[in-house]
């Protein structure tokens, strides 16, 4: 039988945890991350979640928390958003460099100045090449079951790397869904508490953060980079692995959409993926030959599975609540780096939109599939960068 | 005096063997470091008892408990002052460099 509940995204994403279990919980509140901390700590205070929970000064400070725990061998857990996650920026190189499987929940919003509290996905865009493992949620029940997925993928002994679980501000952290709640004794299965390799022993004294130089500096770093690049396979199997226990999976690192037969692909992330899937029906309920490729993860990037699916497409459209300044949004680079390997790449088109929590429509994204159609035939040069509704010239 | 035995670590063949992250073994410190030194601890053997509380606090591990007295290993000492500071005795005072 079933465990409904009626949660937002920061509550459902909580209860998540919860199921997971952190010993340590080290976080400071931020909007709209708000409620999952405040929703920790309850769990805490009523005894449904033994764990420790630091209130600490700062997001750095909570990263360091979390680091700190973790070198001792505690399963740990914070969360963030915009500001709290670029102050914290100097901690997430410590976490990811020391090869510490904490688990974030991010809620991606705006970025200041102007401020700005509303969701966009600059923060942890602007993130990417901090070390850490990113995915990124469509709805409430996908933050629950992926931080849980988190877990299993950070704590992988051949992986041992922390994972940002970002869902978008207030479009999913505050709005209600009814989720279904996995067992805890099946959870406990999933992700058994288990060593980490290397943990500080009182058997087996190390000192940790050595320093490394320029001789020994660069295979730290290439070790890294191969634990990144092998966690796809760790991710797509612990998608497999939740789907055995809890009947629910989110395709490992990508989502198809009627992406095979396409000749129009929408390529997006997190909840407007849910957006565009509804529009993808309704055109192709008039005929039209488009899909949706959902980015499930950003680091590592799927570059396999995007040149897959996407091959025989002759247009690909990127959007994105996020611009790069000075050129492009960072997801249409990295989309166009992976397609550049193909014989035959499809015309590539860049749409910047929701930055500072714009709705992005269902009206938007059809005007996109139409541009992008037109566009595909055009032979005329245009600049495939576009600001979708700009309120100016 | 005695110096740990130098022990040299070969780059492993395969980033495999590497250890994971930066935790590993303490090392040491194989040549002279002690050039940026500024004031030199000196114990006053009269007034020491070997009680180690220096042996434990010193940073670079510069106390050498082997002989019938403690001695200072100035080719690592930084001259930070822990050591005096911290010793109940007042054995070990500080001295400026090139004044005593």
């Amino acid at each position: 039988m079933s465990n409904k509940i009626f949660a937002s995204g920061d509550e459902a994403l909580a209860l998540g945890v919860r199921l997971a279990r952190p010993q340590v919980i080290a976080a400071y509140p931020i909007t709209p991350q708000t409620i999952t901390v405040e929703r920790l700590a309850d769990y805490v205070e009523d005894g449904s979640l033994k764990s420790e929970y630091m209130y600490v000064e700062s997001e750095h400070s909570a990263m360091a928390a979390c680091l700190g725990a973790s070198t001792i061998g505690a399963r740990t857990f914070t969360a963030t958003s915009s500001q709290g996650l670029l102050y914290m920026c100097e901690c997430l190189h410590y976490a990811s460099g020391s090869r510490f499987p904490i688990v974030m929940m991010n809620a991606n919003r705006s970025t200041a100045t102007p401020w700005n509290i509303y969701g966009d996905q600059r923060d942890s865009l602007s993130q990417l090449d901090t070390g850490w493992i990113q995915l990124y949620v469509e709805n409430g029940q996908e933050a629950l079951d992926t931080v849980i997925q988190a877990y299993r993928i950070a704590e992988n002994p051949e992986i041992m790397t922390p994972v940002m679980v970002n869902l978008d501000g207030f479009v999913l952290t505050h709005t209600y869904e009814l989720v279904d709640l996995p067992k805890q004794s099946l959870v406990d299965k999933y992700i058994p508490f288990k060593d980490y390799p290397n943990k500080m022993d009182l058997d087996n004294p190390m000192s940790t953060c050595i320093t490394a130089g320029p001789a020994w500096n660069m295979e730290f770093k290439y070790q890294q980079h191969c634990a990144i690049m092998n966690s796809a396979l760790a991710i797509k199997e612990a998608d497999k692995e939740f789907e055995a226990l809890f009947g629910r999976s989110y395709g490992g690192l990508v989502e198809n959409y009627h992406c095979d037969d396409a000749d129009a692909v929408i390529v997006t992330l997190g909840s407007v993926a849910g957006t565009t899937r509804i529009v993808v029906d309704d055109l192709r309920a008039k005929g039209y030959k488009v899909g949706l490729l959902k980015l499930r993860c950003l680091r590592p990037f799927p570059k396999e599975e995007l040149t897959k699916i996407l091959k025989n497409v002759n247009v690909v459209g990127v959007l994105e609540k996020d611009i790069s300044f000075g050129y492009e949004g960072a997801v249409f680079t990295e989309v166009n780096s992976a397609l550049s390997k193909l014989d035959k790449m499809p015309k590539t088109y860049n749409f910047i939109a929701g930055l500072g929590g714009r709705n992005i429509s269902k009206e938007d994204i059809k005007g996109a599939f139409e541009k992008i159609i037109a566009y595909s035939d055009s032979k005329e040069i245009v600049n495939n960068v576009e600001f979708v509704k700009l309120g100016c010239e | 005096m005695e110096r740990p035995v130098v022990q040299t670590y070969n780059k492993p063949k395969y980033i495999d063997d590497y250890p994971l992250g930066p935790s590993f073994t303490s090392g040491h410190l194989t040549e002279i470091s002690s050039g940026m030194r500024t004031y030199k601890p000196i114990i006053d053997n009269e007034k020491c008892v070997k009680c180690l509380r220096c042996f434990l606090v010193c940073p670079d591990g510069t106390i050498d408990k082997s002989g019938d007295v403690l001695e200072i290993d100035y080719d690592f000492c930084k001259g930070c002052g822990i050591c005096a500071k911290e010793c109940k005795f007042n054995a070990i005072t500080m001295h400026k460099e090139g004044e005593i």
